[in-house]
């Protein structure tokens, strides 16, 4: 008799169990973080002590912490442009050329991450150290450096690029699977070269699987702590590892709330300047 | 791009070692004699039998499993449901779709000390197997949705409609028209949302309770001071083994099928 109010009411009915469940875990907790970072003064158990300050935004915004929010952006840039880098031919090779194999190849990018993900960490550490298998073969091309690339930037790329790249192959994927690939004959057919053809073709074409592996790879990498302090040493602090010290031992809830909200609206930031492309991946 | 896609194989195939390299490595250091990661001095399988002695990375590795399960099944039900709520446009469909990929966009951090806080000071409620269960599901619900959600925007409604035109109730065409078709989904979904909640370190580690150490926090703890110990990294291996044969059995199970359905249906394109 009424059918958009029908269809409301079972759609609504649908959603509600997910509903909830992110209302009480996920909304409330972030509100009182939000409480949180307004409070004066907190350790430890007690309750947040009011009146209500913006002291934490002041400190968090010392120009001392600004050198952590550069190193925190140039990770997680640095790291999801190696994943898209990585990803793209992997994701676009697994569409158009694995042929039955496709759904067998896509299970096996995500075999590795069927175990320990700080051993696969420490592997690197492994690998990556003076005596380390990557400088030995560096070595053999001349190429190795005195202590190998541990506790250096760059092994903190490779480490989260490694971590997150399964985020970003699988919308990759979808995206790819999805583009019409007679699009690119034409293309050539009208007299386009690759580059070209790359260009005006593919990407516009797979945009929303880059735009949704783009953010699916950035957010972790931006606020992961684990990947920078076992691969970059105690000088490589990142906006996860200064929230993650002032709440572990309770030294600074109201400090450590306010940067997890700048994280955030970091983010925030980020989803805007995306708009709405990418929600038919995501 | 498709006239040379031995150039393209190569490059995804070089992704591909750079994905298995680690595993590789793990594998070969598994069965080191000496303690150290880096350097592989003789043979010898003393680590597996040190971690099968090993009662404390036991215990944590059941709960893991056990809480892995719990949170893949509560993600992957609900998870559906919502799916299947977002199939027909309906008014507040872009509110929903909104808070549902908001979990994708929270660092884990973040949801890590907002729990924290709202467990310690807001609801009392003891940290442990329950509040881990809260946050795994919190993190692993928007990947089951957008998983299922994408299987179930490309179900053709005809299948639906002939079987209720054939007389099939609602119910019965759900199981036996819509469910077999979004069945993948739902599996990959589940698979996907263990994975997530298996391997948790940084979420997890603000929330573990006495007593209830989830293996990836245990290894944390003990990896920050000693290093990554081998008996763990044995495990790994155990574990990526048992995975890829999973997945080889999935594959030959999938081939046989198909070579069935060919063997019954022989005629079926013309």
């Amino acid at each position: 008799m009424f059918p958009t109010r029908r269809r409301w009411l079972v759609a609504t009915g649908l959603l509600l169990p997910t509903g909830l469940w992110l209302g009480v875990f996920l909304l409330a907790p972030l509100a009182l973080v939000v409480q949180f970072s307004f409070a004066t003064r907190d350790t430890g158990v007690a309750r947040a002590v009011l009146p209500w300050t913006t002291r934490a935004y002041l400190t968090a915004l010392d120009p001392a912490f600004l050198p952590i929010f550069g190193r925190t952006l140039a990770y997680a840039g640095a790291t999801t442009a190696l994943c898209l880098l990585l990803g793209f031919p992997l994701a676009w090779f697994i569409a158009r050329h694995g042929g039955r194999y496709r759904t067998a190849l896509l299970a096996a990018v995500l075999v590795p991450f069927w175990s320990s993900y700080l051993a696969r960490i420490y592997a690197w550490k492994a690998l990556l150290d003076g005596e380390g298998l990557v400088n030995r073969l560096l070595g053999l091309v001349g190429l190795d450096r005195d202590g190998g690339f541990l506790l250096t930037d760059g092994a903190v790329v490779v480490g989260l690029t490694y971590g997150f790249l399964p985020f970003m192959v699988l919308p990759l994927y979808v995206a790819c699977e999805r583009f019409d690939h007679r699009q690119v004959e034409a293309s050539y057919d009208l007299g386009h070269g690759r580059v070209s053809t790359f260009a005006r073709v593919v990407l516009p074409g797979v945009l929303p699987g880059v735009l949704a592996g783009s953010l699916l790879v950035l957010v972790p990498a931006a606020g992961d702590f684990v990947t920078p302090r076992l691969l970059g040493g105690v000088d490589q602090a990142t906006f996860g590892s200064v929230i993650d010290d002032q709440f572990r031992g309770g030294n600074n809830w109201p400090l450590g709330s306010a940067m997890a909200v700048l994280l955030l609206v970091l983010v925030a930031v980020v989803l805007v300047a995306r708009g709405r492309r990418g929600e038919d991946v995501l | 791009m498709n006239r040379r896609p031995w150039l393209l194989g190569g490059v995804a195939g070089l992704v591909l070692c750079f994905l298995y390299a680690p595993i590789a490595w793990l594998a070969a250091v598994s069965f080191n004699d000496s303690r150290s990661l880096s350097r592989i001095t003789g043979l010898s399988t003393r680590w597996y039998a040190e971690l099968f002695a090993d009662d404390r990375v036991l215990e944590s590795l059941g709960l893991t499993l056990r809480l892995a399960a719990a949170s893949a099944a509560v993600s992957t039900v609900i998870g559906t449901l919502a799916a299947f709520g977002l199939r027909r446009a309906f008014p507040g469909r872009g509110l929903w779709t909104l808070l549902l990929s908001l979990p994708l966009v929270v660092p884990e951090v973040v949801l890590g000390v907002a729990l924290l806080g709202f467990c310690v000071k807001l609801a009392g409620v003891p940290l442990g197997f329950g509040a881990l269960l809260a946050a795994h599901v919190a993190f692993s619900l928007s990947f089951v949705v957008v998983v299922v959600r994408s299987r179930v925007a490309g179900l053709d409604h005809r299948l639906e409609e002939a079987a209720a035109d054939l007389g099939a109730s609602p119910l019965v065409a759900f199981r036996t028209v819509t469910m077999p078709l979004v069945a993948p989904a739902v599996a990959a979904g589940a698979a996907f949302a263990f994975l997530l909640s298996f391997d948790d370190v940084v979420t997890s580690s603000y929330l573990t309770g006495v007593g209830s150490t989830t293996l990836p926090v245990f290894v944390y703890a003990q990896a920050s001071k000693r290093g990554v110990s081998p008996e763990i990294v044995a495990l790994s291996t155990l574990m990526v083994a048992a995975s890829a044969a999973l997945l080889v059995a999935g594959v030959l199970l999938a081939g046989r099928r198909a070579r069935a359905s060919t063997f019954v249906e022989p005629n079926r394109d013309e």
